[in-house]
């Protein structure tokens, strides 16, 4: 490369990647270490889900069924760019990092919403985003952690959002990309990419946290002479999808993390005979190495795009007379998984249906493997219909646990069946590979369907429905959060409602309505003594494609869901 | 060059910021061929970007009537570089009767043939979908990635989905011949980042 070129090069990254604003750096701030992960305070918000296992369950009570009528906003702040803004609020000791779609985070004050700073990622002209959104920040010492959609991990100073490393993870021009929020585990920083619509071979990654070296990478298809390769046939699984573009979860008492996996590529079945190993799975792995421990598989020769990568919850279930180590993870698939996780093994427990599906006949008792119903898996030159649709009894949403009810909260859609027609069509890389006409992919209300959506809380001790709330015209995405207040909060409809339920019975407490609809993930945080809950408010991805491919399907159905960010945040009015 | 860089220029910053020098020197290579990763320019011509025909220059008899579209690349005649270094320069063309074109769109086209970037302006997907529209009996470009559709009968504009403004004509001569370029085009390719 000539000098000039790399002179330019130089003068282009360091013009590019700075942040926009600077309203200040963080004083005091606090640096996050492995206890602090390990044991969050009650008032912080710092993993995806809050706490390593998952559980999406926030310990304060300050804000309850008692008083959350008088639940008002105490300050918005606008993100400035539209598209699915799926990620929470991120809370260290009264800071807030909010992650949006574009590559931006902005650090504000977690009491005030005052701006400290905002970095704003220069994403290249020729990049396509299937997935335009980010799901949050990870924490270490004095630094936070971004993975983007041209498929780089940036690490940021947190106290000033500059750019202390950039890591290029894999070529944005071949599909690849990321959109999840890093899982931070003992100073290394773990990725897992997407892709599944264009011929990836999914993956997931360490990187160390203080300079971006990559420290190793587990590829979610086996490759040839490795253990599960033969699940496949020929080079299918040079591009057989798997990929993985959720944060797992992680249980530190036996140092493993469970990573979910997606789905199979491209989608009929008959294009990839097999099980398909490790595709719509959990993977357990050593944070050290990326050696995987073991697995289970959701379902086999997956055909329906059902990703399964939201990851478990790990609860300890009280079930049979004894105390469970349990996964819980109600699927994309339709069923509610109980797991049991032991050092060399994935157990399977207990499945049922959550929501209605035509495409298993049962659950093999012993194996835990769904049997399939051929009827209704789509393979090439044949329309096939199925239920649930290929967005799934629960999509990439989180469902929620709240260790004061022992109930799991899950936000499901019922009543939507899809299907498409096979064909062959050759993988050009960087363009869309689905096995199919895209806009042929169908999305159908069920006859006679009285809702759609479909809030439910179900006791994973006994598979009994403890309620459920339905939404008659709308869609159910978005992630949902449980507190020790006996609150569940979740958005997720196309009415604009941010909702707080009761977590005992299912009755709607309160509701405000918001700038756009909501598929992000409430929180609970604290500071100075002061509870707050927050979400962002901004719709897209695939909320809206389910969204338009509703539009003449259901009367009286909600047309007009306006898009563009905003963060909200609420407090008892005192 | 912040504002507008190169695809060129971006190459060079990943390497420049470290990443894959390596993996990244054939498509350097490729792109180095002079013009190719520049805008259709007036007098380019039109050629197939795909398909047994790929490479050949395209002319209105090619076309069917009423679509569906073909995909095409422009191509420098005195270079004869075409220019595929950027995915941005990939172009929609589709013949339509010219009684329904709007006045706007006949000024930009060849006989009933009209051209467009071939890139959805929302979040830059490859528009792939010649579809009837969702409001309405007439096939309209759909962009699959999320349902944005354009009527290229009244200057691509939107007419579904979350775009945010039209496609960028891409004007053509009016002539019997080889589908040629007029001007550059008409507004900014390829999505555009919220500042």
């Amino acid at each position: 490369m000539a000098l000039k070129q790399w002179l330019l090069s130089v003068l282009l990254a360091s013009t590019c990647l700075v942040p926009i604003a600077a309203a200040g750096p963080i004083e005091n701030y606090s640096p996050v270490t492995a206890e602090r992960l390990k044991n969050p305070e009650p008032g912080n918000w710092m993993h995806y889900r809050r706490t390593y296992d998952g559980q999406g369950y926030s310990p304060l009570d300050q804000i309850n069924t008692s008083n959350v009528k008088s639940l008002v906003p105490v300050w918005t702040f606008s993100t400035g760019v539209v598209e699915g803004h799926e990620a929470p609020p991120i809370i260290n000791n009264g800071v807030m990092f909010v992650a949006t779609p574009e590559g931006q985070v902005i650090a504000l004050n977690a009491k005030t919403g005052d701006e400290y700073w905002r970095y704003k990622r220069r994403l290249p002209e020729d990049l396509f985003q299937l997935h335009p959104t980010n799901r949050g920040v990870g924490l270490w010492e004095d630094k936070l952690y971004l993975a983007t959609t041209d498929d780089h991990v940036v690490a940021l100073d947190a106290k000033t959002g500059k750019v202390v490393w950039d890591t290029k993870v894999q070529d944005y021009k071949k599909g690849q990309y990321l959109t999840l929020m890093p899982l931070v585990v003992d100073g290394k920083v773990i990725v897992g990419g997407s892709g599944g619509e264009l011929g990836v071979r999914g993956y997931v990654v360490a990187y160390d946290a203080n300079t971006g070296k990559e420290l190793w990478r587990t590829f979610t298809i086996p490759g040839t002479g490795e253990t599960g390769n033969d699940t496949w046939k020929g080079d299918d699984w040079k591009t057989g999808g798997g990929s993985a573009w959720m944060t797992g979860n992680y249980d530190p008492d036996t140092k493993t993390i469970y990573w979910g996996t997606g789905n199979a590529a491209p989608w009929p079945g008959d294009t990839h005979p097999g099980d398909n190993l490790y595709t719509s799975s959990v993977l357990a792995l050593d944070p050290d190495s990326g050696k995987m421990k073991t697995y289970f598989q959701y379902h086999q020769n997956d055909s329906w795009d059902w990703d399964e990568v939201d990851a478990p919850m790990l609860v300890d279930l009280q079930r049979d007379g004894r105390t469970i180590k349990s996964l819980i993870h109600p699927g994309r698939n339709a069923i509610f998984w109980v797991l049991e996780r032991k050092p060399d093994s994935i157990k399977y427990v207990a499945g049922w249906p959550f929501v209605h599906t035509d495409v298993w006949k049962g659950i093999e008792p012993e194996s835990g493997k769904p049997i399939v119903d051929p009827a209704h898996k789509p393979i090439i030159g044949k329309r096939v219909e199925f239920c649930p649709s290929l967005w799934g009894g629960k999509d990439w949403p989180s469902a929620a646990y709240s260790q004061k009810t022992g109930l799991v909260y899950i936000p499901a859609n019922e009543n939507f069946c899809g299907g498409f027609t096979g064909e062959k069509v050759p993988l050009v890389a960087g363009q869309l590979w689905l096995g199919t006409k895209p806009e042929d992919i169908g999305l159908t209300p069920r006859p006679g369907a009285t809702h759609f959506g479909e809030l439910q809380a179900w006791d994973p001790a006994t598979g009994k429905k403890a309620w459920s709330h339905n939404f008659p015209k709308s869609q159910l995405f978005g992630s949902v959060t449980a507190t020790a207040g006996d609150l569940i909060f979740v958005g997720g409809t196309n009415d604009r409602m941010f909702r707080a339920f009761h977590a005992k019975t299912g009755e709607l407490l309160w509701e405000q309505k918001t700038n756009s609809g909501i598929v992000g993930m409430p929180i609970a945080y604290e500071v100075d003594g002061t509870q707050y809950i927050a979400v962002q408010s901004g719709w897209g991805v695939d909320a809206q494609r389910i969204q338009d491919a509703l539009v003449g399907k259901v009367p009286g159905l909600e047309n007009n869901v306006p898009q563009g960010g905003v963060v909200w945040v609420f407090a008892v009015k005192k | 060059m912040c504002q507008d860089p190169t695809r060129r220029a971006l190459i060079l910053t990943a390497l420049a910021t470290g990443a894959c020098i390596a993996s990244s020197r054939s498509s350097l290579a490729e792109e180095d061929l002079p013009g190719s990763s520049e805008r259709p320019q007036k007098a380019d011509v039109l050629v197939f970007a795909e398909g047994d025909r790929a490479g050949e220059v395209i002319k209105p008899q090619d076309l069917q009537a009423g679509g569906p579209p073909v995909r095409a690349w422009p191509k420098d005649p005195k270079t004869s570089v075409v220019r595929k270094g950027s995915r941005l320069n990939e172009v929609l063309v589709v013949k339509l009767d010219p009684a329904e074109l709007d006045e706007e769109t006949r000024s930009r086209a060849a006989g009933g043939v009209v051209a467009y970037s071939a890139i959805c302006v929302h979040t830059g997907c490859p528009i792939t979908a010649w579809v009837k529209a969702a409001g309405g009996d007439k096939d309209v470009f759909k962009c699959v990635c999320h349902n944005s559709e354009y009527d290229p009968r009244r200057s691509a504009e939107v007419i579904f989905g979350p775009a945010p403004r039209r496609l960028p004509a891409l004007p053509l001569a009016p002539d019997d011949g080889p589908l040629t370029v007029a001007a550059t085009f008409v507004g900014k390719v390829g999505a555009q980042q919220a500042r």
